[in-house]
Protein backbone atom coordinates (compact mmCIF):
# COMPACT_ATOMS: atom_id res chain seq x y z
CA UNK A 1 0.00 0.00 0.00
CA UNK A 2 3.14 2.18 0.11
CA UNK A 3 2.74 5.34 1.94
CA UNK A 4 -0.54 6.79 -0.18
CA UNK A 5 -4.00 6.69 1.32
CA UNK A 6 -7.42 7.02 -0.51
CA UNK A 7 -9.12 10.01 1.42
CA UNK A 8 -12.65 10.02 0.16
CA UNK A 9 -15.36 8.30 2.35
CA UNK A 10 -18.84 7.82 1.85
CA UNK A 11 -18.23 6.94 -2.20
CA UNK A 12 -16.30 10.24 -2.61
CA UNK A 13 -18.61 12.56 -0.99
CA UNK A 14 -16.69 13.56 1.40
CA UNK A 15 -13.21 14.36 1.01
CA UNK A 16 -10.27 14.45 3.51
CA UNK A 17 -7.06 16.74 3.15
CA UNK A 18 -4.69 14.46 5.14
CA UNK A 19 -5.24 11.32 6.47
CA UNK A 20 -4.88 12.73 10.07
CA UNK A 21 -7.71 14.37 9.36
CA UNK A 22 -9.88 11.33 7.68
CA UNK A 23 -9.12 9.16 11.06
CA UNK A 24 -10.80 12.10 13.28
CA UNK A 25 -13.77 12.10 10.84
CA UNK A 26 -14.19 8.34 10.72
CA UNK A 27 -14.27 8.44 14.56
CA UNK A 28 -16.84 11.41 14.54
CA UNK A 29 -18.72 8.96 12.20
CA UNK A 30 -18.23 6.00 14.10
CA UNK A 31 -19.04 7.95 17.64
CA UNK A 32 -22.45 9.61 16.27
CA UNK A 33 -23.83 5.89 14.75
CA UNK A 34 -23.10 4.68 18.19
CA UNK A 35 -24.92 7.34 20.04
CA UNK A 36 -27.24 6.63 18.02
CA UNK A 37 -27.60 2.81 18.68
CA UNK A 38 -27.63 3.64 22.82
CA UNK A 39 -29.94 6.22 22.33
CA UNK A 40 -32.07 3.75 20.57
CA UNK A 41 -31.28 1.04 22.97
CA UNK A 42 -32.62 3.15 25.92
CA UNK A 43 -35.82 4.82 24.37
CA UNK A 44 -36.57 1.21 22.10
CA UNK A 45 -39.52 2.71 20.34
CA UNK A 46 -42.81 0.63 20.66
CA UNK A 47 -43.50 0.69 16.65
CA UNK A 48 -40.00 -0.51 16.24
CA UNK A 49 -40.36 -3.04 18.57
CA UNK A 50 -44.23 -4.53 17.44
CA UNK A 51 -43.30 -4.28 13.20
CA UNK A 52 -41.11 -7.01 12.08
CA UNK A 53 -39.35 -7.96 9.08
CA UNK A 54 -38.02 -11.11 8.10
CA UNK A 55 -39.21 -12.66 11.95
CA UNK A 56 -37.08 -9.35 12.98
CA UNK A 57 -38.25 -6.59 14.87
CA UNK A 58 -37.21 -3.59 13.02
CA UNK A 59 -35.23 -2.51 15.96
CA UNK A 60 -32.84 -5.40 16.11
CA UNK A 61 -32.39 -4.48 11.99
CA UNK A 62 -31.72 -1.35 12.85
CA UNK A 63 -28.81 -2.27 15.49
CA UNK A 64 -27.60 -5.10 13.10
CA UNK A 65 -27.40 -2.68 9.88
CA UNK A 66 -25.63 0.10 11.96
CA UNK A 67 -22.95 -2.69 13.70
CA UNK A 68 -22.23 -4.03 9.84
CA UNK A 69 -21.41 -0.10 8.88
CA UNK A 70 -19.48 0.69 12.19
CA UNK A 71 -17.53 -2.48 10.78
CA UNK A 72 -17.17 -1.04 7.39
CA UNK A 73 -15.31 1.86 8.27
CA UNK A 74 -13.35 -0.11 10.71
CA UNK A 75 -11.79 -2.14 8.17
CA UNK A 76 -11.55 0.33 5.81
CA UNK A 77 -10.16 3.26 7.53
CA UNK A 78 -8.67 2.15 10.37
CA UNK A 79 -7.22 -1.32 8.87
CA UNK A 80 -6.58 0.13 5.47
CA UNK A 81 -8.51 -2.16 3.45
CA UNK A 82 -9.61 0.56 1.05
CA UNK A 83 -5.15 1.43 0.11
CA UNK A 84 -5.04 -2.24 -0.22
CA UNK A 85 -5.06 -3.76 -3.66
CA UNK A 86 -8.36 -5.67 -5.08
CA UNK A 87 -6.73 -9.56 -4.34
CA UNK A 88 -6.36 -8.89 -1.04
CA UNK A 89 -9.08 -7.15 -0.21
CA UNK A 90 -11.08 -10.21 -1.73
CA UNK A 91 -9.73 -12.89 -0.06
CA UNK A 92 -10.19 -11.21 3.25
CA UNK A 93 -13.65 -10.10 3.09
CA UNK A 94 -15.41 -12.24 0.41
CA UNK A 95 -14.32 -15.33 2.69
CA UNK A 96 -14.85 -14.12 6.12
CA UNK A 97 -18.62 -12.95 4.55
CA UNK A 98 -19.19 -15.98 2.80
CA UNK A 99 -18.62 -18.50 5.47
CA UNK A 100 -19.80 -16.45 8.56
CA UNK A 101 -23.16 -15.91 6.27
CA UNK A 102 -23.57 -19.61 6.36
CA UNK A 103 -22.25 -20.59 9.63
CA UNK A 104 -25.40 -18.00 11.10
CA UNK A 105 -28.14 -19.09 8.41
CA UNK A 106 -28.11 -22.99 9.56
CA UNK A 107 -27.19 -22.45 13.21
CA UNK A 108 -30.16 -19.94 14.17
CA UNK A 109 -32.85 -22.10 11.66
CA UNK A 110 -31.57 -24.94 13.84
CA UNK A 111 -32.30 -22.85 17.04
CA UNK A 112 -35.62 -21.69 15.83
CA UNK A 113 -36.72 -25.37 15.09
CA UNK A 114 -35.87 -26.45 18.46
CA UNK A 115 -37.73 -23.75 20.20
CA UNK A 116 -40.55 -24.68 18.14
CA UNK A 117 -40.40 -28.25 19.61
CA UNK A 118 -40.37 -27.21 22.87
CA UNK A 119 -43.42 -25.03 22.32
CA UNK A 120 -45.35 -27.20 20.57
CA UNK A 121 -43.86 -30.98 21.71
CA UNK A 122 -43.81 -33.03 24.68
CA UNK A 123 -40.49 -32.14 25.96
CA UNK A 124 -40.22 -29.68 29.00
CA UNK A 125 -37.93 -26.80 29.68
CA UNK A 126 -35.96 -28.82 31.29
CA UNK A 127 -32.29 -27.52 30.20
CA UNK B 1 22.58 -12.70 2.88
CA UNK B 2 24.26 -13.42 -0.57
CA UNK B 3 24.91 -16.76 0.47
CA UNK B 4 21.66 -17.52 1.78
CA UNK B 5 19.53 -16.10 -0.59
CA UNK B 6 19.21 -18.71 -4.16
CA UNK B 7 19.02 -17.08 -7.43
CA UNK B 8 16.83 -19.42 -9.64
CA UNK B 9 17.94 -16.76 -13.21
CA UNK B 10 13.64 -16.74 -13.45
CA UNK B 11 13.21 -13.30 -11.47
CA UNK B 12 11.66 -11.85 -13.86
CA UNK B 13 9.19 -13.87 -15.34
CA UNK B 14 5.82 -13.63 -13.45
CA UNK B 15 6.18 -16.99 -11.35
CA UNK B 16 9.76 -16.73 -11.06
CA UNK B 17 9.67 -15.35 -7.50
CA UNK B 18 10.06 -12.00 -6.16
CA UNK B 19 6.93 -10.76 -7.22
CA UNK B 20 4.20 -8.88 -5.46
CA UNK B 21 0.49 -9.40 -6.54
CA UNK B 22 -1.01 -8.05 -3.19
CA UNK B 23 1.47 -5.14 -2.56
CA UNK B 24 1.55 -6.75 0.65
CA UNK B 25 4.55 -8.29 2.96
CA UNK B 26 4.70 -11.38 4.24
CA UNK B 27 4.22 -10.26 7.90
CA UNK B 28 0.94 -8.05 7.30
CA UNK B 29 -0.63 -10.96 5.16
CA UNK B 30 -0.01 -13.44 7.80
CA UNK B 31 -1.72 -11.16 10.05
CA UNK B 32 -4.64 -10.53 8.32
CA UNK B 33 -4.66 -14.32 7.58
CA UNK B 34 -4.79 -14.75 11.35
CA UNK B 35 -7.39 -12.21 11.51
CA UNK B 36 -9.86 -14.03 9.13
CA UNK B 37 -9.42 -16.89 11.17
CA UNK B 38 -10.16 -15.41 14.59
CA UNK B 39 -12.70 -13.61 12.91
CA UNK B 40 -14.71 -16.97 12.37
CA UNK B 41 -13.61 -18.43 15.86
CA UNK B 42 -15.58 -15.59 17.48
CA UNK B 43 -18.67 -16.07 14.54
CA UNK B 44 -18.95 -19.62 15.99
CA UNK B 45 -18.91 -18.40 19.61
CA UNK B 46 -21.30 -15.73 18.54
CA UNK B 47 -23.37 -17.90 16.27
CA UNK B 48 -23.87 -20.59 19.35
CA UNK B 49 -24.95 -17.89 21.38
CA UNK B 50 -27.22 -16.80 18.44
CA UNK B 51 -28.73 -20.64 18.64
CA UNK B 52 -29.39 -20.64 22.41
CA UNK B 53 -31.04 -17.36 22.42
CA UNK B 54 -33.51 -18.68 20.04
CA UNK B 55 -33.87 -21.87 21.55
CA UNK B 56 -35.40 -20.11 24.47
CA UNK B 57 -36.19 -17.08 22.44
CA UNK B 58 -39.51 -16.37 25.10
CA UNK B 59 -37.25 -16.49 28.19
CA UNK B 60 -33.71 -14.68 27.35
CA UNK B 61 -33.15 -12.15 29.92
CA UNK B 62 -33.13 -8.52 28.81
CA UNK B 63 -29.95 -7.00 28.92
CA UNK B 64 -30.94 -3.51 29.87
CA UNK B 65 -32.18 -5.06 32.96
CA UNK B 66 -28.98 -6.92 33.82
CA UNK B 67 -26.75 -4.00 32.82
CA UNK B 68 -27.95 -1.09 34.95
CA UNK B 69 -24.98 0.05 36.76
CA UNK B 70 -22.79 2.88 36.84
CA UNK B 71 -19.62 3.22 39.47
CA UNK B 72 -19.60 5.56 41.99
CA UNK B 73 -23.75 5.81 41.15
CA UNK B 74 -25.73 3.55 43.91
CA UNK B 75 -28.81 2.76 43.47
CA UNK B 76 -29.18 4.89 39.89
CA UNK B 77 -30.71 3.37 36.98
CA UNK B 78 -28.17 3.97 34.11
CA UNK B 79 -28.90 0.84 31.64
CA UNK B 80 -26.34 0.73 28.86
CA UNK B 81 -24.26 3.91 30.29
CA UNK B 82 -21.78 2.09 30.83
CA UNK B 83 -21.06 -0.08 28.25
CA UNK B 84 -21.31 2.83 25.69
CA UNK B 85 -18.32 4.29 27.54
CA UNK B 86 -16.56 1.12 27.09
CA UNK B 87 -17.39 1.56 23.68
CA UNK B 88 -16.08 4.60 23.25
CA UNK B 89 -12.40 4.01 25.24
CA UNK B 90 -11.94 1.29 22.59
CA UNK B 91 -13.18 3.03 19.44
CA UNK B 92 -11.02 5.96 20.89
CA UNK B 93 -7.86 3.50 21.38
CA UNK B 94 -8.61 2.49 17.88
CA UNK B 95 -8.19 6.20 16.80
CA UNK B 96 -5.10 7.13 18.49
CA UNK B 97 -4.17 3.35 16.98
CA UNK B 98 -4.30 4.52 13.82
CA UNK B 99 -2.56 8.06 14.83
CA UNK B 100 0.46 5.94 15.75
CA UNK B 101 0.33 3.69 12.16
CA UNK B 102 0.17 7.50 10.53
CA UNK B 103 2.98 8.39 12.32
CA UNK B 104 5.32 5.60 11.44
CA UNK B 105 5.02 6.28 8.12
CA UNK B 106 6.17 9.46 8.40
CA UNK B 107 8.94 8.18 10.59
CA UNK B 108 7.72 10.75 13.62
CA UNK B 109 9.46 8.43 16.41
CA UNK B 110 7.83 10.88 19.38
CA UNK B 111 4.77 10.81 17.45
CA UNK B 112 4.20 7.08 17.54
CA UNK B 113 5.45 6.55 21.30
CA UNK B 114 2.99 9.33 22.61
CA UNK B 115 -0.02 7.96 20.54
CA UNK B 116 1.11 4.25 21.22
CA UNK B 117 0.86 5.52 24.96
CA UNK B 118 -2.55 6.50 24.77
CA UNK B 119 -3.47 3.12 22.87
CA UNK B 120 -2.13 1.34 26.14
CA UNK B 121 -3.74 3.73 28.18
CA UNK B 122 -7.10 3.12 26.44
CA UNK B 123 -6.49 -0.56 26.56
CA UNK B 124 -5.87 -0.77 30.26
CA UNK B 125 -9.29 1.44 30.82
CA UNK B 126 -11.09 -1.14 28.75
CA UNK B 127 -9.98 -4.03 30.75
CA UNK B 128 -10.52 -2.02 34.41
CA UNK B 129 -13.93 -1.55 32.94
CA UNK B 130 -14.28 -5.04 32.03
CA UNK B 131 -13.41 -6.19 35.33
CA UNK B 132 -16.17 -4.33 37.08
CA UNK B 133 -18.73 -5.47 34.86
CA UNK B 134 -18.05 -8.85 35.70
CA UNK B 135 -17.58 -8.26 39.30
CA UNK B 136 -21.15 -5.92 39.22
CA UNK B 137 -22.86 -9.18 36.95
CA UNK B 138 -21.23 -11.87 39.53
CA UNK B 139 -22.76 -10.07 42.70
CA UNK B 140 -26.18 -9.76 41.59
CA UNK B 141 -28.50 -7.49 42.21
CA UNK B 142 -32.11 -8.15 43.73
CA UNK B 143 -31.46 -11.76 43.86
CA UNK B 144 -34.26 -13.47 42.68
CA UNK B 145 -35.76 -17.55 43.32
CA UNK B 146 -34.94 -21.04 41.50
CA UNK B 147 -37.89 -22.93 40.80
CA UNK B 148 -37.35 -26.86 40.86
CA UNK B 149 -37.64 -26.91 36.88
CA UNK B 150 -34.21 -24.70 36.97
CA UNK B 151 -36.38 -21.55 36.30
CA UNK B 152 -35.78 -18.20 37.56
CA UNK B 153 -38.41 -15.93 39.23
CA UNK B 154 -38.18 -12.67 40.39
CA UNK B 155 -39.83 -10.61 43.00
CA UNK B 156 -41.62 -6.88 42.12
CA UNK B 157 -44.35 -4.67 44.30
CA UNK B 158 -47.31 -3.42 43.19
CA UNK B 159 -46.38 -0.46 41.14
CA UNK B 160 -44.08 -3.07 39.32
CA UNK B 161 -40.82 -2.19 41.16
CA UNK B 162 -38.15 -4.51 41.50
CA UNK B 163 -37.73 -5.69 45.21
CA UNK B 164 -34.19 -7.40 46.37
CA UNK B 165 -34.83 -10.50 48.58
CA UNK B 166 -32.78 -9.63 51.66
CA UNK B 167 -35.21 -6.96 51.91
CA UNK B 168 -37.99 -8.60 52.85
CA UNK B 169 -37.11 -12.11 53.72
CA UNK B 170 -38.05 -13.17 57.43
CA UNK B 171 -35.22 -12.67 59.92
CA UNK B 172 -33.94 -15.62 60.92
CA UNK B 173 -35.57 -19.47 61.39
CA UNK B 174 -32.24 -20.51 63.24
CA UNK B 175 -28.44 -20.90 63.16
CA UNK B 176 -27.51 -22.51 59.90
CA UNK B 177 -25.42 -25.67 60.84
CA UNK B 178 -22.95 -26.58 58.47
CA UNK B 179 -23.19 -30.20 56.98
CA UNK B 180 -19.97 -31.93 57.64
CA UNK B 181 -18.20 -35.72 56.62
CA UNK B 182 -18.93 -37.16 60.37
CA UNK B 183 -22.53 -36.30 60.63
CA UNK B 184 -24.04 -37.11 57.65
CA UNK B 185 -23.32 -39.71 55.05
CA UNK B 186 -19.54 -40.13 53.61
CA UNK B 187 -20.38 -38.43 50.12
CA UNK B 188 -22.36 -35.40 51.02
CA UNK B 189 -20.52 -32.29 51.65
CA UNK B 190 -21.91 -28.80 52.69
CA UNK B 191 -23.60 -27.42 49.48
CA UNK B 192 -21.11 -24.78 48.07
CA UNK B 193 -23.36 -22.39 47.42
CA UNK B 194 -24.28 -20.31 49.87
CA UNK B 195 -26.44 -16.98 49.09
CA UNK B 196 -26.89 -14.72 52.42
CA UNK B 197 -30.41 -15.91 52.94
CA UNK B 198 -31.99 -19.50 52.97
CA UNK B 199 -35.10 -20.28 50.78
CA UNK B 200 -37.27 -20.47 53.72
CA UNK B 201 -36.41 -16.99 54.48
CA UNK B 202 -37.59 -15.36 51.68
CA UNK B 203 -40.98 -17.69 51.55
CA UNK B 204 -41.94 -16.50 54.97
CA UNK B 205 -41.03 -12.52 54.43
CA UNK B 206 -42.97 -13.57 50.98
CA UNK B 207 -46.17 -14.77 52.75
CA UNK B 208 -46.15 -12.04 54.91
CA UNK B 209 -46.29 -9.31 52.77
CA UNK B 210 -49.33 -8.60 50.64
CA UNK B 211 -47.52 -6.22 48.53
CA UNK B 212 -45.18 -8.26 47.14
CA UNK B 213 -45.70 -10.12 42.93
CA UNK B 214 -43.41 -12.54 41.06
CA UNK B 215 -42.23 -12.18 37.79
CA UNK B 216 -41.72 -14.97 35.96
CA UNK B 217 -38.92 -15.86 33.12
CA UNK B 218 -40.85 -16.31 30.30
CA UNK B 219 -42.06 -13.28 28.52
CA UNK B 220 -45.03 -11.94 26.57
CA UNK B 221 -45.42 -10.77 23.16
CA UNK B 222 -44.34 -7.38 23.49
CA UNK B 223 -41.02 -9.00 24.92
CA UNK B 224 -41.70 -8.34 28.70
CA UNK B 225 -41.77 -10.38 31.11
CA UNK B 226 -44.91 -11.92 32.27
CA UNK B 227 -46.08 -10.82 36.03
CA UNK B 228 -48.34 -13.17 38.24
CA UNK B 229 -51.27 -12.24 39.81
CA UNK B 230 -50.71 -12.12 43.91
CA UNK B 231 -52.69 -15.61 44.36
CA UNK B 232 -50.70 -17.39 41.45
CA UNK B 233 -47.22 -15.59 42.58
CA UNK B 234 -47.83 -17.23 46.12
CA UNK B 235 -48.59 -20.89 44.63
CA UNK B 236 -45.39 -20.30 42.09
CA UNK B 237 -43.58 -20.13 45.25
CA UNK B 238 -44.91 -22.62 47.69
CA UNK B 239 -45.04 -25.18 44.69
CA UNK B 240 -41.86 -24.71 42.46
CA UNK B 241 -39.37 -22.70 44.61
CA UNK B 242 -36.63 -24.52 45.70
CA UNK B 243 -33.45 -22.36 46.39
CA UNK B 244 -32.32 -18.74 46.33
CA UNK B 245 -30.02 -17.33 43.69
CA UNK B 246 -28.06 -14.29 44.35
CA UNK B 247 -25.48 -12.96 41.55
CA UNK B 248 -24.68 -15.08 38.45
CA UNK B 249 -22.53 -17.78 38.26
CA UNK B 250 -21.65 -20.69 35.77
CA UNK B 251 -24.50 -22.93 37.33
CA UNK B 252 -26.78 -20.23 38.71
CA UNK B 253 -28.12 -16.68 37.47
CA UNK B 254 -30.29 -14.76 39.12
CA UNK B 255 -30.79 -12.79 35.60
CA UNK B 256 -32.60 -15.38 34.13
CA UNK B 257 -31.30 -18.24 31.91
CA UNK B 258 -28.11 -19.49 33.40
CA UNK B 259 -26.93 -20.10 29.20
CA UNK B 260 -26.95 -16.18 29.41
CA UNK B 261 -24.39 -16.05 32.02
CA UNK B 262 -22.56 -18.87 30.50
CA UNK B 263 -21.91 -17.05 26.97
CA UNK B 264 -21.51 -13.66 28.60
CA UNK B 265 -18.59 -14.77 30.28
CA UNK B 266 -16.93 -17.05 27.64
CA UNK B 267 -17.36 -14.33 24.82
CA UNK B 268 -16.64 -11.53 27.07
CA UNK B 269 -13.81 -13.33 29.13
CA UNK B 270 -12.21 -14.55 25.23
CA UNK B 271 -12.56 -10.99 24.10
CA UNK B 272 -11.23 -9.47 26.93
CA UNK B 273 -8.26 -11.79 26.88
CA UNK B 274 -7.47 -10.23 23.20
CA UNK B 275 -7.63 -6.86 24.60
CA UNK B 276 -5.16 -8.18 27.31
CA UNK B 277 -2.84 -10.02 24.93
CA UNK B 278 -2.81 -6.39 22.55
CA UNK B 279 -1.88 -4.41 25.62
CA UNK B 280 1.17 -6.58 25.95
CA UNK B 281 1.69 -6.89 22.48
CA UNK B 282 1.80 -2.72 22.49
CA UNK B 283 3.68 -2.39 25.32
CA UNK B 284 6.30 -4.49 23.63
CA UNK B 285 6.25 -2.68 20.78
CA UNK B 286 6.06 0.12 22.75
CA UNK B 287 9.28 -0.16 23.74
CA UNK B 288 10.82 -1.19 20.59
CA UNK B 289 9.60 2.44 19.86
CA UNK B 290 11.67 3.57 22.55
CA UNK B 291 14.58 2.11 21.75
CA UNK B 292 14.87 3.13 18.09
CA UNK B 293 13.93 -0.26 16.36
CA UNK B 294 12.02 0.48 13.73
CA UNK B 295 13.97 4.22 13.61
CA UNK B 296 17.02 1.67 12.72
CA UNK B 297 14.93 -0.92 10.19
CA UNK B 298 13.55 2.47 8.65
CA UNK B 299 10.49 1.41 8.47
CA UNK B 300 7.87 1.00 11.31
CA UNK B 301 5.86 -1.92 9.86
CA UNK B 302 5.30 -3.20 12.75
CA UNK B 303 3.24 -0.58 14.16
CA UNK B 304 0.92 -1.07 11.59
CA UNK B 305 1.14 -4.94 11.93
CA UNK B 306 0.07 -4.71 15.71
CA UNK B 307 -2.34 -1.93 14.99
CA UNK B 308 -4.31 -4.20 12.41
CA UNK B 309 -4.24 -6.26 15.48
CA UNK B 310 -5.72 -3.87 18.14
CA UNK B 311 -8.25 -3.13 14.98
CA UNK B 312 -9.73 -6.35 14.84
CA UNK B 313 -9.80 -6.49 18.46
CA UNK B 314 -12.25 -3.37 18.99
CA UNK B 315 -13.94 -5.06 15.59
CA UNK B 316 -15.21 -7.84 17.36
CA UNK B 317 -16.30 -5.65 20.28
CA UNK B 318 -18.30 -3.73 18.09
CA UNK B 319 -20.58 -6.96 17.56
CA UNK B 320 -20.08 -8.02 21.17
CA UNK B 321 -21.71 -4.67 21.76
CA UNK B 322 -24.16 -5.47 19.93
CA UNK B 323 -25.43 -8.88 20.44
CA UNK B 324 -25.15 -9.11 24.50
CA UNK B 325 -26.53 -5.52 24.98
CA UNK B 326 -28.61 -4.20 22.15
CA UNK B 327 -30.58 -6.66 20.14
Amino acid sequence: MAHEHKLAIFRGAVKFKSNVSKIWGVFIFLSVVTIIEVALGIVRPDFLIDNRFLALKLLNWIFIILTIVKAYYITWDFMHMRDETTGLRRAVIWTSIFLISYLIVLILIEGDYIFEVYKSGYIKFDF
Amino acid sequence: MEATVVKTGTEDKTWGGGNQPLKASYGKMMMWFFIVSDALTFSGFLASYGFSRFKFVDAWPIADEVFTHFPFLHGVEAPMYYVAFMTFILIFSSVTMVLAVDAGHKMKQNKVILYLFLTIIGGLIFLGSQAWEWATFIKGDYGAIETKGGQIIQFLDKEGERVAIRDFAAVNDGDRIPQTRENGLWFTEDAEYLPSVTFNQVKEGFLANDNLLVRLQHKDEHGQHIILSREESIAKVVNDGQLVVEGANLRHNEYGHPLFANFFFFITGFHGFHVATGVLINIIIFFNVILGTYERRNSYEMVEKVGLYWHFVDLVWVFVFTFFYLV
